[in-house]
C-alpha cells in the first residue's frame, strides 16, 4: 500500500553529534502524521540536500544543540535553498543554536534570510513549533 | 592474577585500592597551554585522590587539525586540548606539570578514527587513554562501524609498542556508557567487556572496563557486580580495572540535587568495587565546569567515598550477569576476529543499542524505566534478552519524561523532599 503521509526530512549540522533530541523529533513528527527521514547526526550538508531531492519532503526540521547550528545551519539553508525541488518546502530549524546564549535579533533575521521560515530557540513555546509542523499535514489533508 | 606491570595510571589506580580509596577524576580541557597546565596543577593539589585528564576538543576529534591550528592562532574558544595541533614541544610542558605534582594523566577524546590522536600520545609517552570502536562510533559518528573498527585495531597495536619505551599503556572502554540513558546494564557491561577484548587481541595488556550510574542503585551494583565476575572470566592474565561514571544522562538542575546524584555515584563505586570514578559537577546542567569546580566536585565524591563501606551483602540477581553473558557469547561465536565480530554482531542486530540512529545500528530495541524504577528492555530487537511485561513503545512525550526520570528525582530530592 503506498504510504500517503507527508513526509519530513530530520537532521542537524555537520559539527553536532547529539542524538536524543533528534530521537525526541522522530517520534514527535511521527506522533504528528509524518513518515520521517532521520539523517543521525553529523550530517554533511551535501548529505543533507542529496536526502531531500531523494525523500522529496513536505517539510525539513534542522535540530541542533553544540551551539554552531547558527553559522552552520545558516550555510545548510542557502545550500538547500540552491534547489528547485525545495521550493515552497517549509524548512524551521531550532534548538541552542548559539555558543553565547540565545540567539540575537539580527543572527534569527540572517537565518531567516538564509532560507529558514521558522527559528526556535532554546526554550521557547513548544505549541509554536506544533502549530508551525501541523501545517504541511493540514494542507495534504485539506 | 595478573603478571603485567602497569604504567604510571593504571599503577597509580592499583596502589589507591589496596589503600582502600576510590580514584576520582575529572573530564577537563583547554585550548590554552597555560590554562591546561594550571587545571592539571590545581587537580593535583586537591584533597583527593586523583589522577588528570587533559580532555581533547572537538576539532581534534573528527581529525579537523587545521581548524584547531586556526583556532589556536586566532584566539578563538577551543572546548578541549587540541593535542596535534599543539605539536610535542607543548605538549611535553603541559604534561611535565602533571609530572611535577606526582599525578599520572589520561587523555580522553572520543574519537571513531583516532589515529592521529595515538601518534601524538605516542610521541609524548602518555600511557593512559580511552575510547573504542564501539563506543566511540555508533553514539557520536557517522563513521562506519567497519571503519572504526579496523582505525581502533591499528591503533591499539601501535599504542602496544609504548612498551617497547619501558611503559605499559593503558587503554580504557568507554562501552559502558553509550547514549548514557535508556540502556539497560547487561547492553552495557557486555560492550564494554567486548571492547576490553578487542583491545586485548590486538595487544593490549593493561584495560579498564566501563559502567555509567544509570537510574537504580541496586541494579548498578548488581551490574558492576556482573561485570567483575565477566572480567575474571574472559579477561585472566590482564591488569584490569573498573571506572565508574557519574550519571551521563540530563543532569539535575540544582546544586543540591546535581551534589545528592555525585554523592550516590561514589557510594556506588565503593559499593560495586569501581576502582575509579569519572565525576560531574553541579554546573552540569547548565555548562561546561571552570576548574573550581571541577575540584570542588572531586574533593565532595572522594570524601563520601572515603565514609563510606563496602556493600553490606551479596548484590541481588535479577539477570544482568546471564543477560551480558549471553550477550558476548553470541557475539562471539560470529568470528575468532572480535572485531569482525561486533560488525556481524551490530548487522545481525545480536547487539542493538536503543535508540541508537548510526546507520550499522538496527535500531529495533527500546529500552524504558519500569514501575519500580529499574531499567528494562520494551523491545529486545534481535538480541538474545528477554523484554520486560509490560513495556509499551514511548511516545515523544514519554521519552522526554523518562529522559528526565534522574533529573527530577534528584532536583526534588535536593529541595528536600524524597526521590519518587
Amino acid at each position: 500500500m503506498k504510504d500517503t503521509r507527508c513526509t519530513a526530512v530530520l537532521g542537524t549540522v555537520a559539527s553536532d553529534s547529539h542524538m536524543w533530541n533528534l530521537m525526541f523529533l522522530q517520534l514527535l513528527l511521527g506522533e504528528m502524521g509524518y513518515r520521517v527521514v532521520n539523517l543521525g547526526v553529523c550530517v554533511p550538508a551535501g548529505f543533507f540536500l542529496e536526502q531531500c531531492r531523494q525523500h522529496r519532503p513536505d517539510l525539513v526540521v534542522v535540530s541542533s544543540v553544540n551551539g554552531h547550528g547558527y553559522t552552520e545551519g545558516w550555510a545548510l539553508a542557502e545550500l538547500l535553498r540552491t534547489d528547485p525541488a525545495l521550493d515552497g518546502v517549509p524548512m524551521v530549524i531550532g534548538g541552542k543554536l548559539g555558543t553565547a546564549g540565545p540567539l540575537d535579533e539580527t543572527q534569527t533575521a540572517d537565518l531567516l534570510a538564509a532560507g529558514f521560515d521558522a527559528v526556535f530557540a532554546d526554550g521557547s513555546d513548544p505549541r509554536q513549533f506544533l502549530d508551525f509542523v501541523r501545517r504541511p499535514v493540514l494542507v495534504e489533508a485539506g | 592474577m595478573s603478571t603485567v606491570t602497569p604504567g604510571p595510571f593504571a599503577a597509580a589506580v592499583a596502589a589507591a585500592h589496596r589503600r582502600g580509596e576510590v580514584v576520582v577524576q575529572p573530564r577537563m580541557g583547554f585550548g590554552d597551554p597555560a590554562v591546561m597546565r594550571y587545571g592539571l596543577a590545581t587537580v593535583a593539589r586537591s584533597r583527593a585522590c586523583t589522577v588528570g585528564t587533559i580532555t581533547l576538543d572537538s576539532y581534534t576529534r573528527v581529525g579537523a587539525h587545521e581548524a584547531a591550528r586556526r583556532a589556536l592562532v586566532d584566539g578563538a574558544p577551543l572546548n578541549g586540548f587540541p593535542i596535534v595541533a599543539h605539536g610535542t614541544g607543548i605538549t611535553r610542558e603541559v604534561l611535565a606539570e602533571a609530572r611535577a605534582g606526582g599525578m599520572p594523566v589520561q587523555v580522553r577524546h572520543g574519537s571513531a578514527r583516532p589515529e592521529d590522536i595515538f601518534a601524538a600520545l605516542l610521541a609524548n609517552g602518555v600511557d593512559a587513554t580511552e575510547g573504542g570502536p564501539v563506543s566511540y562510533c555508533l553514539p557520536y559518528s557517522r563513521v562506519p562501524l567497519r571503519e572504526a573498527v579496523d582505525s581502533w585495531k591499528r591503533c591499539c597495536a601501535a599504542y602496544a609498542g609504548l612498551r617497547e619505551a619501558g611503559v605499559e599503556p593503558h587503554l580504557e572502554s568507554f562501552g559502558g556508557c553509550l547514549l548514557g540513558q535508556l540502556c539497560p546494564p547487561g547492553l552495557l557491561v557486555a560492550v564494554t567487556l567486548l571492547e576490553g577484548m578487542f583491545f586485548a587481541q590486538h595487544g593490549l595488556r593493561s584495560v579498564s572496563l566501563s559502567y555509567a550510574q544509570q537510574v537504580d542503585h541496586d541494579q548498578d551494583v548488581e551490574a558492576l557486580a556482573a561485570l567483575h565476575r565477566l572480567i575474571g572470566e574472559w579477561l585472566p592474565g590482564l591488569d584490569t580495572h573498573i571506572v565508574l561514571y557519574t550519571y551521563m544522562g540530563v543532569y539535575p538542575r540544582t546544586r543540591a540535587g546535581a551534589l545528592e546524584l555525585l554523592g550516590a555515584s561514589a557510594r556506588l563505586a565503593k559499593h560495586g568495587g569501581a576502582c575509579r570514578l569519572l565525576v560531574k559537577t553541579p554546573a552540569e546542567a547548565h555548562r561546561i565546569p571552570t576548574i573550581a569546580e571541577n575540584v570542588t566536585a572531586l574533593e565532595y565524591a572522594s570524601r563520601v567515598a572515603a565514609a563510606e563501606g563496602p556493600a553490606d551483602g551479596p548484590p541481588g540477581d535479577t539477570g544482568v550477569y546471564a543477560e551480558a553473558r549471553a550477550l558476548i557469547e553470541a557475539v562471539l561465536e560470529l568470528d575468532d576476529d572480535i572485531g569482525t565480530a561486533l560488525c556481524r554482531a551490530f548487522a545481525k542486530g545480536y547487539l542493538d543499542v536503543p535508540y541508537c540512529l548510526h546507520a550499522d545500528n538496527r535500531g529495533e530495541s527500546r529500552g524504558f524505566i519500569d514501575e519500580r524504577g529499574r531499567l528494562a528492555w520494551s523491545a529486545p530487537g534481535r538480541m538474545p534478552v528477554r523484554a520486560a511485561r509490560g513495556g509499551v513503545e514511548l511516545t515523544s512525550s514519554g521519552l522526554l519524561l523518562a529522559l528526565s526520570h534522574v533529573q527530577r528525582g534528584f532536583d526534588r530530592m535536593g529541595a528536600g523532599d524524597r526521590p519518587e
